[in-house]
């Protein structure tokens, strides 16, 4: 029996012949298996959808209650047998409802990571390891310049600026999924309890997440009506959290003389951070780095990698260093943005 | 170590002086002696210490990390000391990462070969910000967009001080600079500058109002031309000789020609020029010139020869030993041409005092000064003490009408701070014979010169009229028939290898928005050609 029987890469996404659905597909399928709600990877009309009910929530509350013909909630741990295979969704420690699915027949088990990262994050369910014969691992922060440092420390830097400048606004762009709301959690665990200013259009999953029990504190919508002097001092040494792009648009100009911030694990590159015009980079990420890379594929005992959305290179390269079978899937459709 | 290189990862991407300011007051607020004294020298260009380049460390990297790796890395990010601060692996059981005053002075006493292993080693005991900032630092030349001036502005602030008094002393001072913080703190008199031939903070003057005109008379103005050079001052003291910036920049080793020529003790304020004597008087080459000359350290003998470089001089400070800026301009004219007078030579003569009845005399002098080289000129009170800064009334500067120029907006950028998001920055173009008919070639980059309420007007145009985005730019339709043409005011123009047009434009702005101009009337390359001096 063959790993490719289990799972293998086609134009739509990886699919899995014995058990007749797809992981993730980027285009419309009559069976799809999804990681988690980021865009790329929880795209709507596809005929039957099985993940974690987190999962099914964020679309629904982002394609509205009809992103699917059927959905199924499929709780970490508990095997579901599809066709001929046995499917499990494990914690990835990504965003909340994040999984990673292993796919077993036969005795032979493969894992599909979709996205992860290994540190703490209050906001979702952690990373839980599952030794496996493939392992199939994303690459987004493929290179060793990616090292992220503890989030914890960049809250800091975040918050230090907020009181050498209590006269500005700190904008902070992050991800309307997951980023953003770890953001906020982070805030609140280094002890900062005033209220966190939301752009509108984080307003619908920022409340789910509240509703899934997660203490985020007093959230307020950012929003800036009548202008003057009394926005200036409502906002002034205040924290808004919008997606990056809102930032370019005008709401963001009422703001008194805002300092742009991006949470971001591609903030580690000085270069990036200049060029989107960042003034101050939060370097947090939702996505394993290198060493977790690493450290995560010697955990899982796998004889064979393969290596998706991401430097595929380099993570390649580090595998045949390290002895162990390697090749890039080349899967396309796979944003590096929420990141 | 980690707390200076905090500080540099903050200044190099804050645009806004004011914010720069403060991040660096506080940071010496903050901050420990003698740390901080070294982290304002590293800051001011006053720290000397062996350099130990980026490519040097390569070498030490592929002894941690597979070459291949190094490579995609290097590849991905573009900048070798970054990609060497970001994939130097972490080393288990390093020792403690250093203090800035170990890392100083620990290089200071080094050899030329334990420099980089000593590197070596706070690289392993440092974090990826910490070794961004060590790369940075020893690799000579921070490059965080903070000048000497400016880090010195944030000196005076911690102690309440002018600027001025932090130059007058600078010259006399050593890093770590413990006396100078100790008063600027309140804890010591203020330090006695040791220096020999210093820098004096030099004397700025206003431009001159429409409604000041009449303020202008023979009786109480003297009048001399504007000439463009570079603002200098030369400084002799028991046979010391140096010339300085109008920062205080210390730029003696460019210009040894000069410094030897220095043959009188005292300190005179002057306008440095390329050329020289001849029979018929000074010839003045143009700014151009001057510029092969300028951000050098040292300078070749061919270029000595072809480009010699001379003084005009404007003021004396000091005479002999005699400090005279508490005497008015009259007084001080009579001895700087006492001074220069003495002196001769190829290296320095007089800015002439140009005669005048009335202010529209003046306009009139001032509409066709005699050489190309003059750009406008300069209204001194006879009783005018010599003060530093640029206080309000006793000196104006009336610079000749500027340049304009119609030209294309092609293209806009966003800014920082306050104008964040705004499309502020803008690239415009001017008319040429391209392959397939009339194109537009970018001359210049412009940012102010309009008002908030413009500012909005052209944002407005980008936003609604963008054709291409590449991350912070925008390409703005420009069209002949369609798009925004900008009226451009500049202060003269030069031949550019750099630039596809050939030309490089001084100091432009943004005089009018020409909204009732189509594009197809903008100017042509060929018009800007004809202003470059031959």
């Amino acid at each position: 029996m063959r790993a490719e029987d289990l799972l293998s890469p086609t134009p739509a996404g990886l699919y899995s012949p014995l058990g007749g659905f797809h992981i993730d597909p980027t285009r419309a399928v009559d069976r799809a298996l999804i990681t988690h709600g980021h865009s790329d990877h929880a795209r709507a009309g596809h005929r039957a959808v099985l993940a974690t009910q987190e999962t099914l929530r964020i679309m629904a509350a982002r394609y509205g209650p009809d992103f699917a013909g059927s959905g199924q909630a499929a709780r970490y741990g508990e095997p579901i047998a599809i066709g001929e295979a046995t499917v499990t969704f494990h914690p990835a420690g990504h965003v909340l409802g994040s999984a990673q699915i292993a796919v077993e027949a036969k005795g032979m088990r493969v894992v599909a990571s979709g996205d992860y990262k290994r540190r703490a994050d209050p906001t979702c369910a952690a990373f839980e390891l599952v030794r496996c014969d493939v392992f199939i691992t994303e690459a987004t922060f493929g290179l060793p310049v990616f090292r992220h440092p503890d989030a914890a420390g960049e809250i800091d830097k975040l918050l230090i600026s907020v009181r050498q400048f209590p006269e500005r606004t700190h904008l902070v762009g992050a991800y309307s999924l997951g980023k953003a709301q770890r953001v906020m959690r982070l805030l609140r665990e280094a002890g900062y309890d005033e209220p966190i200013y939301i752009h509108g259009s984080l307003d619908r999953l920022t409340r789910l997440y509240q509703d899934e029990g997660i203490d985020l504190g007093v959230i307020r919508p950012a929003t800036v009506e009548g202008g003057g002097r009394l926005v200036r001092e409502e906002f002034a040494g205040a924290i808004v959290i919008g997606p990056p792009a809102s930032f370019a648009e005008r709401w963001a100009r009422r703001f008194p003389d805002p300092i742009d911030c991006f949470a971001s694990g591609w903030m580690r590159i000085r270069q990036r951070a200049k060029q989107r015009g960042v003034e101050l980079p939060l370097i947090i990420s939702d996505h394993a780095d290198w060493d977790e890379l690493c450290q995560t594929i010697r955990d899982t005992g796998a004889s064979e990698v393969w290596v998706t959305h991401g430097s595929e290179e380099a993570l390649v390269r580090w595998c045949s260093l390290n002895g162990i079978a390697a090749r890039p899937l080349h899967l396309v459709g796979y944003e590096e943005e929420e990141a | 170590m980690k707390r200076f290189a905090a500080l540099l990862d903050r200044l190099v991407l804050t645009p806004a002086r004011n914010a720069k300011l403060r991040l660096i007051t506080d940071y010496l607020r903050a901050t420990p002696d003698p740390d901080r004294g070294y982290a304002l020298a590293a800051l001011t260009g006053d720290l000397d210490i062996p350099s130990v380049k980026p490519a040097m460390l390569s070498a030490l990297i592929v002894e941690r990390l597979d070459s291949e790796l190094f490579g995609y890395s290097h590849d991905y990010v573009g900048d070798l000391a970054e990609t060497i601060a970001l994939a130097w692996p972490a080393k288990p059981g390093a020792t403690e990462p250093p203090p800035l005053r170990d890392v100083v002075e620990q290089l200071q006493k080094a050899s030329r070969l334990e420099g980089p292993r000593l590197v070596e080693s706070w690289l392993d005991a440092l974090d990826a910000t910490g070794r961004w900032g060590l790369i940075k630092l020893v690799a000579g030349g921070l490059r965080v967009g903070v000048s000497a001036r400016l880090a010195k502005q944030a000196v005076a602030d911690l102690g309440g001080k002018a600027v001025n008094e932090i130059e007058e002393l600078w010259h006399g001072l050593t890093p770590p600079y413990a006396n100078l913080f100790a008063w600027l703190e309140g804890r010591s008199a203020r330090p006695v500058s040791t220096a020999i031939a210093p820098f004096r903070p030099v004397m700025l003057s206003h431009a001159l109002a429409d409604d000041e005109l009449a303020l202008i008379t023979p009786q109480d103005y003297a009048a001399e031309w504007k000439w463009d050079g570079i603002r200098v001052q030369a400084v002799r003291e028991a046979a010391v000789a140096r010339l300085y910036t109008r920062t205080g920049d210390d730029i003696s080793g460019a210009f040894p020609d000069i410094v030897e020529a220095i043959s009188f003790d005292g300190a005179i304020d002057g306008e440095l020029l390329i050329g020289g004597r001849t029979d018929a008087g000074f010839a003045t080459a143009r700014f151009s010139d001057l510029q092969q000359r300028l951000n050098r350290k040292s300078v070749s003998p061919k270029l000595l020869a072809s480009h010699p470089a001379f003084i005009r001089a404007y003021d004396c400070l000091i005479d002999g030993r005699d400090d005279i800026r508490g005497l008015g301009f009259a007084d001080r004219r009579k001895r700087l041409e006492a001074l220069i007078g003495a002196a001769g030579g190829d290296r320095f003569d007089l800015s002439p005092l140009i005669p005048f009845g009335d202010a529209d005399d003046l306009r009139r002098l001032r509409g066709a000064p005699p050489e190309p080289i003059i750009e406008g000129v300069m209204l001194k009170r006879w009783d005018s003490t010599y003060q530093p800064g640029r206080p309000k009334g006793p000196w104006f500067k009336w610079k000749r009408n500027p340049h304009v120029i119609d030209a294309v907006l092609m293209y806009a950028q966003r800014g920082h701070g306050k104008r964040s998001s705004f499309y502020s920055d803008y690239t415009f173009g001017v008319w040429t014979e391209g392959e397939a008919g009339d194109e537009l070639v970018p001359v210049g980059k412009a940012y102010f010169g309009f008002t908030d309420a413009e500012l909005a007007e052209i944002d407005r145009f980008v936003r609604n009229n963008t054709q291409n985005r590449f991350g912070p730019v925008r390409e703005v339709t420009h069209e002949p028939s369609r798009g925004l043409v900008l009226e451009i005011a500049f202060e003269g123009l030069a031949r550019s290898r750099r630039h596809k047009s050939g030309v490089a434009m001084r100091f432009p702005r943004i005089s009018r928005l020409r909204w009732d101009k189509p594009p197809s009337e903008a100017d042509r390359l060929e018009t800007l050609e004809k202003l470059i001096p031959s």
